[in-house]
């Protein structure tokens, strides 16, 4: 085999490294403000690589680069849904951060850098790598935050961003130490056989797994390594935040399948009882602030850390079904989040940020079809058939009370009763309140067509949940098969 | 299926697809034509579930008009729909429901009147959707998403204090919802993976325990929609702030979807705990029979009224369900059925007060029968239903529970009877407050009576009640043979020592 067949499988990571140089350097050469050539560029890149995905997709599991580098049906689908969410992120974004000022060319590539970030997250099979890729999408997303120079807040959200996510980066390097110097070895499943044989200094392994664990849980926010998250989400330009909300937990999923699953599957019952001390304490702490907050972005932030809860749930009834009913809740996640922060920036004017509670009051009588739009996605979050959030929260709680945890069930359905209390208040603000202002909505075009698709998929989705359902489940059961 | 298409999808998304016509024909702009549009599928959807009565067989306690087919395979979810003697009888009173509510909201509803008719003509197929489904999963998807409508109309059109009404309703409900979302998680690991309904009613359930766990699920989801007492508050408060089609709805509808689940959930699938828990459930019932009769007797609000008078009216109904005898069972279900009638009768009665007077306070009135004669003599008629006068629907139901009480309990019977009493003294005075005596102010002195458009919603409901007090066997008659195989199901235990 010569050598450029045998990388196919990284075929889209590179290529997508070779289009931000081209677009850094092309865009030196665009004085147009609106950057339209460079934005179309930029989306032509996440088709390129999705077309490169699907066709050098292989079936089995491949590795390349001396094992550090995974090609499985779980990565090829995680990552064709980060370019789509990517890229629903910067229709939705663009005129926002134009009226801005922030539609810049390093928005662009960073952005870029850090999708190539999540797909070296998505496919890593060593810690160097999984690192690597943690590393590139935190250092953009630093950036991104901190994009609006001349605003305090974005500043000061970008520094708490910067040094939270340096500290539980500097957590999962000093877990990953000690799993190498228990068994010798960085690569996944290396690490996985030596601990079944049971050699390993078990002490040692437990001591570097609390640490791993407290580092993914500081990079997905949950609870009580997340206080960075409310003030990150409300701090940063909603473009940012959106980003932040949404395809990055779709590589954090990936993230904690090769850790904890792929890796420590043998350790299962200690992260189990880790993951299910975070899981109570993000839904219990995520929705019972989020009805105290009258922001919207600091809202869903604190939703975001509920719904990491519920998804860690998935995670740590430990079976296959377990696993992909998490990875089909990320994806439903995502396609919420996107939908949430969409509505706020198609509400935003320049010079007016839609975030507070009371600028959707009496949305309804304004906008009827953005008020259904966003009363599908309210209703999808809290959870409520026939939305498809209904049937994330249901494959999670099922995969539970296979694995016999009947009482964690039960609080979550309690804390998910709690947290359908502010949703519907949205759902009250818009249709039951009388609007404040009634100054005309301007729409872009490109934007509310989105949105639509968007309200629309979240109700389909949840009409016919079959196939997305049973995507996940596939895909996670086929990159578990050694 | 019969005549060649799928009766029961039809009498499911036929309403919810005239909803969405109505919403397409845009905002108050043209509400004309908003009304027209959602009459024209209010009744066709009537039309559709006629051969479901005329077609049943009444012969057989096996599920009819069955459909099939796939939905989740990967969690082995159907999109099953039949109905037996039980539930076809509910998808007639649903659907002969809602071209009366879209026609009591016809004049009254002025702001934005196509969200209003399409919500409740999506409400309509939803509900229909609860009844006859036959996967829980399904079922489940129905019994929430008919929350939707629900909210919003009580929020958007309903009276002052709305807000709060609506969102108490929605966490009342989505809380004991999500318990049974709980118990159907288990039953479906209990079956070895199915989510069949009539599944869950074969499966054993050996231990005791477990069937009193899932019961007490049950129960929460069950008895907040029915409402049982102590869990009731929600529906006084919803009933005063709903606007009028709403009240009609509720109480009409929406307080039999949770009485079906008793009888299609908790009875049959764990029956050893529903007899081990009988005397707490016929307990409750008789507080709700007696004490809230009492509570109904103080209102100085016509609406919180009849609110509290459903509450001791849905007592009797879970009474007849727990006492296990054919006659307390098919009393019961009659009463849901004569309740439906006389209690949405009641509640467009004071809709047509409220319109005019804009005041539910009895206080407010007096004399009303000067001014409106045909009015005071329907409204006399719904009086006396609700107060079970024979001859009416009322009497049938009440009267058959408390023979099968008499069976089970004296003292039962005794105690449920005293709702005779109450159930007079209660509507009566409140009758006579409101419709005799001298005109006691400028609003009654300017009343008009009841125009055309009312007086057919009065007639057609005057048929049903008067019609089902004199002759109630094509009612009693469809729901017999089903009610007979369920009692034999029941009497079998599932626990084998």
């Amino acid at each position: 085999m010569n050598l450029l067949s045998s990388l196919s499988p990284a075929y889209a990571e590179i290529f997508l490294l070779v289009m931000v140089c081209t677009i850094l350097i092309t865009d030196l050469f665009i004085v147009n403000h609106t950057k339209t050539l460079t934005y179309l560029l930029v989306q032509l890149s996440l088709l390129g690589c999705s077309l490169i995905t699907v066709s050098t997709h292989e079936d089995g599991i491949v590795h390349i680069f001396h094992h550090m580098f995974v090609d499985d049906l779980m990565s090829d689908v995680l990552k064709l849904l980060t370019y789509l969410s990517v890229s629903m992120m910067l229709v939705y974004s663009r005129s926002y951060l134009m009226a801005r000022g922030l539609f810049t060319g390093e928005f662009l590539a960073l952005v870029l850098f850090a999708t190539l970030g999540m797909m070296v997250m998505i496919s890593a099979s060593n810690f160097l790598s999984l690192y690597l890729g943690l590393e590139v999408l935190a250092l953009s997303l630093y950036t991104l935050v901190a994009l609006q120079r001349d605003s305090a807040v974005a500043t000061e959200s970008a520094m708490k961003y910067f040094i939270l996510g340096a500290m539980a980066s500097g957590f999962l390097l000093y877990g990953m130490s000690m799993l190498y110097g228990a068994t010798g070895s960085l690569d996944v499943n290396r690490i996985a056989e030596v601990i079944h044989q049971g050699t390993a200094n078990k002490q040692l392994l437990v001591f570097g797994l609390a640490f791993i664990v407290a580092g993914l849980a500081f990079k997905i926010g949950a609870v009580p390594f997340h206080m960075w998250v409310p003030d990150v989400y409300q701090g940063a330009p909603t473009a940012m935040t959106m980003f932040i909300g949404s395809a990055p937990k779709l590589a954090a999923f990936a993230f904690i399948m090769r850790l904890l699953v792929e890796a420590l599957q043998p350790l299962m019952i200690d992260w189990s009882g880790m993951l299910m001390i975070l899981a109570v304490l993000s839904m219990a702490v995520g929705n019972i602030t989020a009805i105290a907050q009258t922001n919207l972005k600091r809202m869903f932030a604190y939703s975001t850390i509920a719904h990491m809860g519920f998804l860690l749930i998935g995670v740590l009834s430990g079976t296959v079904e377990g696993y992909g009913s998490s990875m089909f809740y990320a994806v439903v996640y995502v396609l919420m989040s996107l939908g949430g922060f969409g509505m706020i920036m198609l509400l935003s004017r320049e010079g007016f940020e839609a975030d507070n509670l009371n600028d959707f009051k009496g949305l309804n009588q304004r906008s009827p079809w953005l008020a259904f739009m966003m009363l599908l996605l309210m209703f999808s979050m809290a959870g409520v058939p026939p939305t498809v959030g209904f049937y994330a929260k249901f494959s999670v709680l099922n995969a539970a009370v296979q694995t016999g945890h009947l009482p964690l069930v039960v609080l979550a359905v309690l804390f998910s009763l709690i947290g359908a209390f502010y949703y519907l208040r949205i759902v009250k603000l818009m249709y039951f309140d009388a609007p404040e202002s009634h100054e005309k909505l301007y729409i872009q075009p490109d934007s509310s067509l989105l949105i639509s698709i968007n309200g629309l998929a979240v109700l389909a989705l949840g009409l016919l949940p079959n196939t997305l359902m049973s995507v996940c489940a596939v895909s996670v059961q086929q990159s578990l098969l050694h | 299926m019969i005549f060649g298409y799928p009766l029961l999808s039809a009498a499911i998304w036929l309403p919810i697809l005239f909803g969405l016509l109505v919403l397409a024909t845009g905002n108050d702009r043209n509400a004309k034509m908003a009304r027209t549009v959602a009459l024209v599928g209010a009744i066709l959807s009537f039309l559709v579930t006629i051969p479901l009565y005329t077609g049943f067989d009444r012969m057989t306690s096996d599920m009819q008009f069955v459909e099939m087919k796939d939905w989740i395979i990967r969690f082995n979810i159907h999109y099953h729909l039949g109905v037996d003697g039980i539930s076809v009888l509910f998808v007639l009173l649903n659907s002969f429901f809602t071209p009366l509510v879209v026609i009591a909201g016809w004049k009254v509803i002025e702001k934005r009147v196509a969200q209003y008719m399409a919500a409740f003509l999506i409400m309509s197929g939803l509900v229909n959707g609860v009844f006859v489904a036959l996967d829980a999963m399904l079922f489940y998807v129905f019994w929430e998403a008919m929350l939707i409508p629900m909210f919003i109309i009580i929020g958007v059109w309903g009276g002052p204090n709305r807000v709060y009404a609506a969102l108490k309703f929605f966490l009342y409900t989505l809380l004991g919802s999500l318990l049974m979302l709980v118990a159907l998680l288990y039953l479906y690991h209990q079956s070895g993976g199915s989510f069949e309904i009539l599944d869950f009613h074969r499966m054993a359930m050996p231990s005791l325990s477990a069937q009193i766990l899932v019961f007490i699920a049950f129960f929460m989801a069950f008895s907040v929609k029915v409402p049982m007492f102590p869990v009731h508050t929600w529906l006084p408060d919803a009933h005063v702030e709903a606007p009028t089609g709403g009240s009609v709805v509720l109480a009409a509808i929406m307080l039999k979807v949770g009485a079906y689940g008793f009888i299609r959930f908790s009875l049959p699938i764990v029956p050893d705990a529903s007899h081990y828990l009988a005397p707490v459930m016929i307990t409750l019932s008789l507080i709700a029979v007696v004490y809230i009769g009492l509570v109904a007797l103080t209102q100085s609000d016509m609406k919180k009224l009849v609110a509290y008078s459903s509450i001791s009216h849905m007592g009797f109904v879970t009474l007849g369900f727990f006492i296990f005898n054919a006659y307390g069972m098919e009393g019961a279900l009659l009463q849901m059925i004569s309740h439906g009638f006389v209690a949405g009768a009641l509640f467009l009665c004071i809709g047509v007060l409220y319109d005019r007077v804009h005041s539910r306070q009895i206080v407010d009135y007096g004399g009303v029968a000067k001014k409106m004669p045909v009015f005071a003599a329907f409204f006399m008629l719904f009086a006396m239903a609700n107060s079970g006068l024979p001859g009416t629907s009322g009497f049938v139901g009440e009267f058959m529970v408390i023979m099968g009480a008499v069976k089970a309990n004296f003292w039962y019977a005794f105690l449920a009877a005293s709702t005779l009493i109450f159930g007079a003294a209660y509507t009566l005075w409140m009758y006579k407050r409101v419709i005799f005596g001298a005109i006691t102010n400028d609003h009654v002195a300017h009343l008009r009576d009841i125009g055309g458009r009312e007086k057919l919603v009065f007639v057609l409901l005057t048929v049903a009640v008067l019609g089902m007090g004199l002759y109630p066997l094509p009612f009693a008659d469809i729901m017999h043979t089903t009610v007979n195989d369920l009692l034999v199901h029941l009497a079998t235990p599932k626990v084998l020592n």
